[in-house]
């Protein structure tokens, strides 16, 4: 089994901000590999710079075999992802934000359509395809996204916070969902999450970020062994402290705030 | 080439799925066709100039166009707030081809409001001089969709939320609308309002659109389409640069 994602040294800066300090690691494919940390730790920003949207101070990256700051094509057609913030066209439906993945992803025809209407189904919205998005409730924009993800036969799976906001039920027809998946065709998914009881439960192995650095890698059990823990909460806190974070903006909300300073513009 | 076709039809999707948004577009441009074609109409004719509808009429159009093909642009802004853009951004194709097919999509869109304040000028007793430059009305209606969805696709890659889009209006796409010879002929006007009328990439949209309905040319046929056609691949190229820029 090969790596699926292998990160060597990486360092995003942002001006004197260090989001990412040399972190390094791997994940071997067909695994489901949880990326824990408190906010602001550097996970979004991992994940941004796995997924071709953000270019590394420096370091190195292989998604799939490829670089994302180089061969993003390749990179990208080996991914899928559901972002931490819905990403669905509202006015369209179900159906037609499904097509126009597979268009966009080069799917061909006969296979999308064959695709769509078994990952539709798989998430449970059969029945809701022909319908717009913006009657659809929060958890079945998320299913949605997830098929969608699924759609262009992806090797990796990014899942960003997928079940913030959702309730039990829902965020265990999911879970399920990658589960199965991961089982059956061997996708390697990548998540984040702050509900580590979910992690505990489906990640093999877990990668714990605080401050731009890796703090603690290794499966649910070897954390809380190492920590001598009862569960992945208390273990967390054991290796990121008590301490609340402030909410701070996100690297780039930041940058975004520099650049309206500078062009003169309003606060959002 | 496909990713262009369909987020072009995507567009037009969420155009025709909208109809506040196509009449609510529709009240600017009559209100301006009703209030000054009617209500100037006898100083114009007075004055000595003529029908003031016929004269009206294609900046009425124009304005149209100008408006929904910026607004257009500025939907880029929505798409970053309720996240479908991320999804275009991490897709395996490149931003040139997304930022066409918004563009082309954005464009149609404008030059059908366009065609449908036409057909309500004409209704309003505009009327069309037969001549063998008629068919270049479409050839400048489309022109101005494709270079103010250019424009508009400039504020929308810069911008990063809504709170830019009043001083946008008010102060770019308003005066570029005023200045354009849309309401009033360039000859008579101060020195420093003739400069700006020139140098208002609208105003030889609006006298080709003109001349192109009543075959009398103000800057002539070919510095109208000359100036038009490089401004409208200057702006889409600018158009994209600034959307090759987005961050997420």
């Amino acid at each position: 089994m090969g790596e699926m994602i292998a990160v060597h040294d990486l360092v995003k800066n942002y001006g004197d901000f260090c989001a990412v300090n040399h972190i390094s690691f791997t994940v071997p494919e067909g695994r489901i590999f949880g990326f824990l940390g408190p906010n602001g730790a550097g996970k979004t920003t991992t994940i941004k710079m796995l997924t071709t949207v953000l270019d590394p101070t420096s370091g190195s990256i292989r998604v799939n075999g490829h670089d994302p700051t180089r061969e993003q094509k390749q990179v990208r057609r080996s991914f899928g992802i559901v972002f931490q913030d819905p990403s669905l066209d509202d006015e369209l439906t179900a159906y037609e934000n499904m097509d126009l993945h597979g268009i966009l992803y080069g799917v061909p025809r006969g296979e999308r359509h064959q695709r769509i209407d078994m990952l539709v189904d798989f998430v449970g919205l059969g029945e809701r395809k022909k319908d717009l998005v913006k009657t659809f409730s929060g958890g079945m924009k998320r299913r949605l996204e997830v098929a969608r993800a699924l759609l262009h036969t992806p090797r990796i799976l990014f899942l960003d916070e997928p079940t913030i906001g959702l309730d039990p039920q829902t965020r265990n027809h999911i879970w399920g969902y990658i589960q199965q998946l991961s089982k059956d065709e061997g996708v390697t998914v990548f998540f984040t999450t702050h509900y580590m009881d979910e992690a505990d439960r489906v990640a093999n192995e877990v990668g714990v970020i605080d401050h731009g650095k890796i703090v603690a890698q290794g499966s649910p059990a070897e954390l809380k062994e190492r920590t001598r823990c009862q569960n992945l909460e208390d273990a967390f806190i054991a290796l990121t402290g008590h301490a609340i974070r402030e909410e701070e903006a996100n690297a780039i909300d930041r940058m975004r705030m520099m650049g309206r300073a500078w062009r003169g513009g309003g606060r959002r | 080439m496909k990713a262009i076709y369909i987020l072009c039809v995507r567009q037009l999707k969420r155009y025709v799925r909208s109809p506040a948004r196509i009449i609510g577009s529709l009240g600017q441009p009559i209100l301006f066709l009703v209030a000054l074609g009617f209500g100037l109409r006898t100083m114009f004719a007075r004055a000595g100039q003529g029908n003031y509808i016929n004269f009206l009429s294609p900046g009425i159009v124009s304005m149209a166009i100008l408006f929904n093909a910026v607004f257009s642009g500025i939907e880029i802004i929505w798409d970053r707030q309720f996240g479908f853009l991320k999804e275009t951004l991490v897709a395996p194709v490149s931003r040139m081809e997304i930022v066409l097919g918004r563009m082309l999509g954005g464009a149609i869109v404008a030059f059908v409001q366009g065609v449908i304040v036409l057909v309500i000028c004409l209704i309003a007793g505009f009327r069309i001089t037969s001549s063998p430059y008629v068919w270049l009305t479409i050839v400048f209606m489309f022109l101005i969709s494709l270079l103010f969805a250019g424009i508009g696709t400039v504020f929308g890659s810069v911008l990063q939320d809504m709170q830019g889009f009043p001083l946008i209006i008010n102060f770019i796409i308003m005066p570029i609308f005023f200045f354009s010879g849309a309401l009033f002929a360039a000859n008579g006007l101060p020195k420093v309002l003739q400069l700006l009328l020139r140098l208002n990439p609208l105003s030889y949209g609006v006298d080709g659109l003109r001349g192109a309905c009543s075959s009398v040319f103000a800057f002539g046929l070919m510095t109208d389409l000359a100036v038009s056609i490089v401004l409208t691949a200057l702006l889409l190229a600018i158009g994209s640069y600034f959307f090759s820029k987005i961050q997420l």
